[in-house]
């Protein structure tokens, strides 16, 4: 029987605090969380308000536009999947509606990525969810 | 100015040799070096009454519990503060608290690892934040292939971006570290067991620059080497410090932070820059005054942004703070950076924070392979978990009477 082939880690379920975001990846929406109280956004998902002392908290919709803050180029990585993948980005996207997730930039050569660079968002998708990775705009 | 305290001083110190040491267990090397830490400072293990542990003997959370049983202690005070490599620094700064409380008179730190026997690939092996159970910042940050020197990278290419810092800056870091551990025989025979390039010797600016590179702009000789190893401190109140055997070195200010990634947040900034003032304030010193610098050096950007949050320069003037040699042992205008070799080449089985305070506690007696002449006042800064995401860091200021 051939081995099954390893895949990148992917989001594990139960997990309530993430799981209406990657839900919400399958129809590719990228969702965050803003309080209802303070109009605080919050991120990562969580269960309250990390403004106020607030628990009501509503899901919005990202337009996925943002700025690259930081970022790496992975040059050695032994874990399979993503040695298949290198060289590959490692970034910091600081998203226009004012969070800042961990993600790869794709779909450009790696070395023409800069700090400060324009990117939006693109799909990967998986068994069951959709990773949002960006890609210069 | 502040008062300065003595309420808990370092009496007894040890650093367990072998860098590759198979057969052994994280547990053993602990045993081994707290009998021998004790042996130094003339108590034995009916003396100690507070113990602090990572949980790296391999009892995790309850690690408090079977280390007692192990040692065959009964403490009063049990710590088990796990915040990665910084832990020593915590450790150290809870043991002078509990000291000065009156709650405990000795207390034991001890650290174990077989990480290059278990050959762990710490820096580069990473399936991202995976591992555990389910969790949020797991969920989030799992997918996108970060390894620890990637996080880190982070940091250094925003410090470029935003300051203007080169890799040759950085490179100056791993040049001095390796200056000082061509000197200290332990760490001249680590990298030849565990093969370090481009050989035992000293290197240049130009090694650093043409080693690989592992994730941009972070270059192979940019990198802690991964051994094993481990260590003890025995730290003791006023009372008991009159009878110890060697020069006790104090413990003068502490201060402890967390640091993690928020929206708008300066990864250039870490833990260190809240640490920093608690330590320096209690202690009533200035970083100007310091003369050894024992700073936690996974890569040399964790160095270069710690250097800049302790205050020994602005932030951003890190990169022509640490150029020409300035952090040598034999140079003036800055504090000796690192004078048993550091992670960079010494020692890094994991979470190096204890050699922080054994190494400046060897300076402050007079006993390190690159010693400063009447070296008085030090500071250990660990920082743990990784610099770009979530980190812990804690800041010790040590001086001798």
């Amino acid at each position: 029987m051939a081995k099954p082939k390893m895949d990148i880690p992917l989001p594990r379920f139960p997990e309530p605090d993430t799981e209406p975001f990657w839900e919400a990846t399958k129809g590719h929406e990228l969702k965050y969380q803003v309080c209802d109280d303070c109009g605080g956004v919050v991120w990562h998902p969580r269960r309250h308000c990390t403004h106020c002392t607030s628990l009501n908290l509503s899901w919005k919709t990202s337009k996925g536009e943002g700025t690259v803050y930081t970022y790496s180029i992975v040059r050695q990585n032994y874990y399979p999947p993503f040695r298949e993948r290198i060289p590959y980005v490692v970034a910091w996207i600081d998203l226009d509606e004012g969070f800042r997730m961990l993600s790869n930039v794709v779909g450009v050569d790696a070395e023409s990525v800069s700090v400060g660079q324009r990117v939006r968002v693109q799909w990967e998708d998986k068994d069951g969810l959709s990773l949002p990775m960006f890609t210069p705009a | 100015m502040p008062t300065q305290t003595r309420d808990a001083a370092i009496v007894g110190i040890y650093e367990y040799p072998l860098r590759k040491a198979p057969g052994v267990t994280p547990l053993q090397i602990k045993a081994e070096s707290a009998a021998k830490a004790l042996e130094e400072a003339g108590l034995t293990w009916t003396d100690v009454d507070a113990i602090y542990d990572a949980g790296d003997g391999g009892a995790g959370g309850m690690s408090g519990l079977s280390i007692a049983e192990y040692f065959n202690i009964k403490p009063n005070v049990i710590d088990t503060t796990a915040v990665g490599g910084s832990s020593y620094e915590f450790h150290a700064a809870h043991a002078k608290r509990d000291i000065a409380a009156g709650k405990a008179k000795v207390a034991l730190l001890t650290y174990g690892s077989i990480a290059h026997s278990q050959q762990f690939n710490i820096g580069t092996g990473g399936r991202g934040m995976g591992g555990g159970p389910a969790s949020p910042v797991g969920n989030m940050e799992m997918s996108w292939g970060m390894t620890l020197i990637a996080n880190y990278a982070l940091v250094a290419r925003r410090h470029m971006h935003q300051y203007g810092t080169t890799s040759e800056q950085l490179a100056e870091i791993s040049v001095t570290t390796r200056f000082h551990a061509v000197r200290n025989p332990e760490a001249k025979q680590a990298m030849e067991d565990l093969e370090l390039l481009p050989g035992a010797r000293e290197i240049t600016i130009e090694d650093v620059m043409t080693s690989r590179m592992i994730a941009d702009p972070l270059h192979l000789l940019e990198s802690c080497i991964i051994s094993d190893g481990g260590g003890a401190v025995v730290i003791a109140s006023a009372d008991v410090v009159s009878d110890t055997k060697k020069t006790p070195v104090w413990i003068l200010g502490t201060g402890e932070a967390t640091k993690y990634p928020e929206a708008g947040g300066d990864i250039t900034t870490s833990a260190a820059a809240q640490s920093a003032p608690s330590a320096f304030g209690e202690a009533g010193v200035t970083p100007g005054e310091i003369e050894i610098a024992m700073i936690y050096d996974s890569f040399t950007i964790t160095v270069l942004t710690l250097l800049e949050d302790l205050a020994f320069c602005k932030k951003g003037e890190g990169g022509s703070y640490v150029e020409g040699g300035k952090l040598r042992f034999d140079q003036a205008g800055a504090p000796a950076l690192n004078t048993d070799g550091g992670g960079l080449s010494s020692n890094h089985p994991g979470m190096r924070g204890l050699f922080l305070l054994t190494e400046a506690t060897r300076q402050l007696r007079g006993e390190s392979t690159s010693q400063v002449p009447n070296a008085k006042l030090a500071v250990a800064h660990g920082n743990g978990g990784m610099l770009g995401a979530r980190h812990s860091g804690s800041t010790i200021i040590l001086g001798r009477d």
